[in-house]
């Protein structure tokens, strides 16, 4: 195809992108100025507020952006590595001249203003990852494929969570596991991880406590029974197998309702019953694949087995090896812990401030619960509370809904690109804007633990501005290109 | 595009952020539009309601005498968080003029959250309250040197005059009782507790207004929320005028110092109540305030009762100023007319004797001048047995019932109900079914009772009773029930009674001439002609009590008096010349006779009476 060579960037740019860029930005620097609002509150451009400083870093993201729209696309390409190099440098180098700020040591004072390496590294990592997957000859043919991806995100994630104490900026890579997703890992992989998540919760959840009827026991056996199940729709694709599988499970369900009866008469420790219910499972999937010679439901077999190292590594982990504060997130988030005052303070003030903002919300400036910080971080990580407390259910559902057209966008500019490079980078950009997205909104709505990172655009700080700046600005110049290169 | 095997996978992609933004969707339509409690605790979170207290209604006598009104007071409230170092605490417990082992005390129990349970180091604490503009004068001078400290104002009430402390009654800390009763009350409101301040709390507590304020997550005042659009203004109380005439009450209790009794004053057209004086009282300024609680805890243990309101409380055998009453029911039940004589032997009179001399037979006028007891027993008698006992008694107890329900209709022996009169006693005129119980149903007969001929034996009435019962013969045949506010419709509260107005003409001349020759005859009024009669309760516990009743001017009476002066001894005495002293400072709006006035004022009768 031929290529546009007159290298005029702002006929090809991807105009929509920079409107919902610009509506976030804007709409988020108003709702810093309403969540920091007090009755003699200067104006939203007074350098000594909040909502102030918010607009210089604007201005400066706007530069920033116009910045890297003018800069040739294939220096992008050309300085990964170097930039990767440096960046590492710079994470090694951060714990030792940064302050305690809150625990974490990640953010560098530089004069008047302070900066959080950790995200411009976002970027970096992923220009270095694009770089590393995009060339010519490499193919994700087996596990060993990825092991470089892995030490790619692996290393400054490491540096970040265990130098810099900032599990919240280490655990954004794992939104590159959806780049690996798209560009051939197996879909398997995503299977475990959710599963896992699944099983974790329900062992924390109830694991250590021995409920009447073992209610318990009920709802971890449950959840391996539905993995296992799964499992197998995926490993078998034999109608008899599967149907012969859900059959055992089904009865091995109406067993188990029936022991949980007997129960009421005489107690029993489910517990065991469930794990062995588990095993019994495991090896009638070894004889049925050795009568009919379906080795796959070995796997099968080896899951179930999983699954119980699993549930008992998870009660483990979770007693032994969690500090006490992140032990107390998790059970104020599963629940099973009432604490308004303490770990959930944050989260029930957030729940109090959204849902007291109603259908319409309280109008601009108008809210209480936010201006009058009952909400911590209530202009950071918290800003969503003032959306949802000012602007009601149709505002936080129309901000959610620009964010879920604006990833949306993110993809379809990802599958135009014509080079490995620009998509691999496009979906990473994709991926960490949902990841954050998921993260910060689920945290406000108490759907998710507690983990301290920005809502994109919206949370005050330069930092975290200029990194998704840079992000979503170095993707917009390599799509202006797109033409430009060749595959 | 570069075509690859993969390319589904985008649809899973996407549909993970479809997803997940889905799920967030539901979430938010739970927690805003199903989930109704956020908004209750979102307010609870951020507003403050702040009362605002409305000033409460003034008193005013009937002249326009301004008798109770409101007094400023300050409490000085401090912010425990803003108490830095530079905090020169010594300089402080200067101002206030307090140790500082007072300081430190208060300041721990500030910070016990057991005792003050809405501790926050964020808002305003109350640390010394009911203070006085000059105890906070210093304080004020130098508040900027003490951060955190302010000083807030309210209101008490204070007084002109010394007097009617009874009648006013008091204002105090409303009990938890009052919060249960009237929603109204919150901890630490006042409200009257007794007197006019109780039976008009409603009128002059006005209502209370309300500041909605917002808070932050420490505690710290942010403001008025949404610019005050839901704060309501207090309504100041309405004022009340008495009846009182402050000139009048000050005079009775002044006449009334060094002994125990008191004085009432009607106005007999109107029922007003002109002064009500019971004696001791004290000064109604030691219960208001800081001093409430102790003054209080004094007056309920001193051995004379100053909280006992003798005037309409207190119960005493009328004596013989219920001849006047026996008069009426006789003539008006035809055992007598006025020409009627009875015999009379003086001291050797059987069975009741006299304690006068005088002619003999003597006609009604001049039994009244007289006080003749033998008379009114003869009347007595003779008005009970107009109809024999018959065989069962019958024919007598309905004449007793007859007589009892005539004496009644004076207002004797029963409370007021439709008055704004607080604390009454009842009294007693006993009544058949009582003598039943103790003679048996035909074990008594007029000779069993003769004591209720002179007023003496089981009948009991307040001095209230009494003046009400001379305003009813001023005014010759009806009474307006007494009462303390100026208020025209209770002229509508009228009581007429069933006794022809042409038997009045005897027994008020007979009073007048109780005044003239009688044994009032040193207290008359050059310019006034008086009518009044003496009585002297006998009482089993020491010396007889004084009684007098009467009213002036006699042909156009303007004010009845009742006036009791226990263990006086004779009515004519101690009881009749307050009387005389208050028809004349009624009347002519002045003493002339201020010899009189001096000797009765400074004369002590009983010596555990204290003056305020």
């Amino acid at each position: 195809m031929r290529a546009s060579r007159n290298g005029n960037i702002w006929t090809n740019l991807d105009w929509q992108t920079i409107g919902l860029f610009l509506i976030l930005v804007v709409f988020g620097w108003l709702n810093i100025y309403g969540a920091s609002y007090t009755p003699d509150q200067t104006s939203i451009f007074d350098f000594s507020n909040r909502a102030g400083k918010q607009f210089a870093w604007i201005i400066g993201s706007v530069v920033l952006g116009v910045v890297l729209l003018l800069i040739d696309y294939k220096t992008y390409d050309t300085l990964a590595y170097i930039a990767y190099g440096l960046m590492l440098l710079l994470l090694l180098a951060t714990p030792f001249l940064a302050h305690n700020v809150k625990g974490s040591y990640s953010w560098i004072s530089l004069g008047p203003v302070s900066l959080q390496p950790a995200e411009f590294a976002k970027c970096v990592v992923a220009l270095t990852i694009a770089k590393y997957m995009g060339q010519y000859d490499y193919r994700m043919r087996s596990w060993r494929d990825l092991i470089v991806p892995f030490l790619i995100i692996g290393i400054p994630a490491l540096v970040i969570m265990v130098l810099q104490r900032e599990t919240g900026s280490a655990l954004v890579f794992a939104a590159f596991l959806l780049v690996f997703y798209r560009q051939g890992m197996s879909g398997y992989v995503l299977w475990v991880g959710l599963a896992a998540v699944a099983l974790f919760v329900t062992s924390i959840r109830w694991g250590g406590t021995p409920l009447p009827f073992g209610t318990g026991s009920v709802g971890i056996l449950s959840c391996m029974l539905l993995l296992t199940a799964i499992e197998i729709y995926f490993i078998c694709k034999e109608h008899y197998v599967r149907f012969q599988v859900l059959i055992l499970i089904s009865s091995v369900l109406g067993v188990y309702s029936i022991c949980m009866l007997l129960n009421i008469v005489w107690s029993m420790p489910f517990n065991w019953i469930s794990i062995g219910v588990v095993i019994a499972l495991a090896v009638y999937a070894l004889i049925v694949s050795a009568y009919w010679r379906k080795y796959q439901l070995i796997i099968v077999a080896l899951f179930c087995l999983l699954c119980i190292g699993y549930t008992q590594a998870c009660d483990f982990v979770f007693q032994k090896v969690l500090q006490p504060h992140q032990r107390i997130r998790i059970e104020v988030l599963l629940g099973m812990k009432e604490d308004p005052a303490g770990a959930g303070y944050n989260v029930n003030q957030a729940r109090i401030a959204i849902g007291s903002g109603r259908f319409l919300g309280k109008g601009y400036l108008r809210g209480t619960q936010t201006k009058l910080q009952f909400v911590p971080e209530q202009d950071t990580d918290f800003i969503f509370c003032t959306v949802g407390e000012e602007w009601g259910f149709l505002g936080s559902v129309a901000v959610l809904l620009v964010y879920l057209y604006f990833i949306l966008r993110l993809i379809t500019i990802a599958e135009r690109q014509r080079s490995v490079f620009n998509r691999i980078y496009a979906y990473a950009v994709a991926g960490i804007f949902l990841f954050h997205l998921t993260i910060n909104v689920g945290m406000v709505l108490g759907l998710m633990p507690v983990i301290g990172i920005p809502l994109p655009f919206f949370s005050y700080g330069g930092s975290s501005l200029w990194g998704f700046t840079l992000l979503l600005f170095i993707l917009l110049r390599l799509d202006a290109a797109r033409t430009e290169q060749l595959n | 595009m570069i075509n690859d095997q993969y390319y589904r996978r985008r649809f899973v992609i996407s549909g993970i952020a479809v997803v997940v933004v889905l799920v967030y969707i539901t979430r938010l339509f739970y927690l805003q539009i199903i989930d109704q409690s956020t908004k209750d605790q979102a307010d609870n979170n951020a507003l403050v309601r702040q009362t605002i207290y409305p000033s409460r209604g003034l008193i005013y006598d009937r002249n326009g005498e301004l008798l109770v009104f409101n007094q400023p007071i300050y409490e000085v409230t401090v912010v425990m968080r803003e108490m830095d170092q530079n905090w020169d605490t010594a300089r402080f417990c200067n101002c206030l003029n307090i140790t500082r082992e007072e300081f430190n005390q208060r300041i721990s129990e500030i910070k016990d959250k057991r005792k003050n349970r809405g501790y926050s180091r964020w808002t305003p604490q109350v640390f010394i309250s009911q203070l006085k503009k000059e105890d906070i004068a210093t304080l004020q001078e130098s508040l900027f040197s003490f951060p955190g400290v302010q000083i807030r104002k309210r209101t008490l009430r204070d007084y002109t005059y010394k007097a009617a402390a009874h009648v006013l009654g008091s204002v105090g800390e409303v009990n938890q009782n009052d919060i249960d009763r009237d929603s109204y009350y919150t901890r630490g409101d006042y409200s009257g507790r007794d007197g006019l301040e109780r039976t008009y709390e409603l009128q002059l507590r006005g209502k209370k207004g309300v500041e909605v304020l917002m808070r932050d997550s420490k505690g710290r005042i942010q403001g008025s929320y949404h610019d005050g659009e839901l704060d309501l203004p207090a309504q100041a109380g309405t004022d009340l005028q008495t009846t009182l005439d402050i000139r009048l009450q000050l005079l009775a209790e002044e006449l009334l110092s060094g002994k125990i009794g008191s004085v009432v004053a009607i106005e007999p057209k109107t029922g007003e109540i002109l002064a009500l004086a019971s004696s001791p009282t004290w000064d109604p300024q030691q219960l208001v305030g800081k001093a409430r609680s102790t003054n209080y805890t004094m007056l309920q243990q001193d051995e004379t009762k100053p909280l006992y309101n003798r005037a309409t409380q207190a119960t005493y055998p009328p004596g013989s100023t219920f001849k006047t009453i026996q008069a009426l029911v006789c003539l008006q039940q035809k055992a007598i007319t006025p020409n009627t004589l009875y015999p009379c032997s003086g001291p050797e009179s059987k069975p009741i004797k006299c304690t006068h001399h005088h002619g003999s037979p003597v006609a009604l006028d001049k039994a009244i001048e007289q006080s003749c007891n033998p008379y009114f027993w003869c009347a007595f008698r003779d008005l009970m047995q107009k109809d024999g006992y018959g065989t069962d008694n019958e024919p007598f107890k309905k004449r007793y019932d007859l007589w009892r329900d005539a004496v009644m209709a004076f207002g004797l022996g029963q409370r007021f109900t439709d008055t704004d009169l607080s604390e009454q006693s009842t009294g007693t005129i006993p009544s058949t079914q009582f003598f039943n119980r103790i003679y048996g149903e035909r074990g008594w007969k007029a000779i069993t009772v003769r004591s209720l001929s002179i007023g003496q034996g089981e009948i009991l009435v307040t001095p209230l009773q009494l003046a009400n019962q001379a305003a009813a013969i001023a005014n010759e045949g009806y009474f307006i029930t007494p009462h303390l506010n100026r208020n025209d419709s209770m002229l509508l509260h009228r009581h007429t009674l069933d006794i022809n107005p042409q038997h009045f003409a005897v027994v008020k001349e007979g009073m007048h001439r109780v005044m003239q020759y009688g044994t009032g005859r040193w207290y008359q009024i050059d310019s006034i002609a008086t009518a009044g009669k003496t009585g002297t309760a006998q009482n089993p516990h020491g010396k007889d009590h004084a009684i007098f009743i009467g009213f002036a001017p006699v042909n156009n009476p303007q004010i009845a008096v009742a006036v009791v002066v226990e263990n006086a001894g004779f009515g004519a005495t101690w009881a009749c010349p307050v009387a005389s002293l208050m028809f004349e400072q009624y009347l002519t709006g002045d003493i002339k006779r201020t010899g009189l006035k001096k000797k009765i004022s400074d004369s002590v009768l009983n010596e555990s009476v204290k003056k305020w």
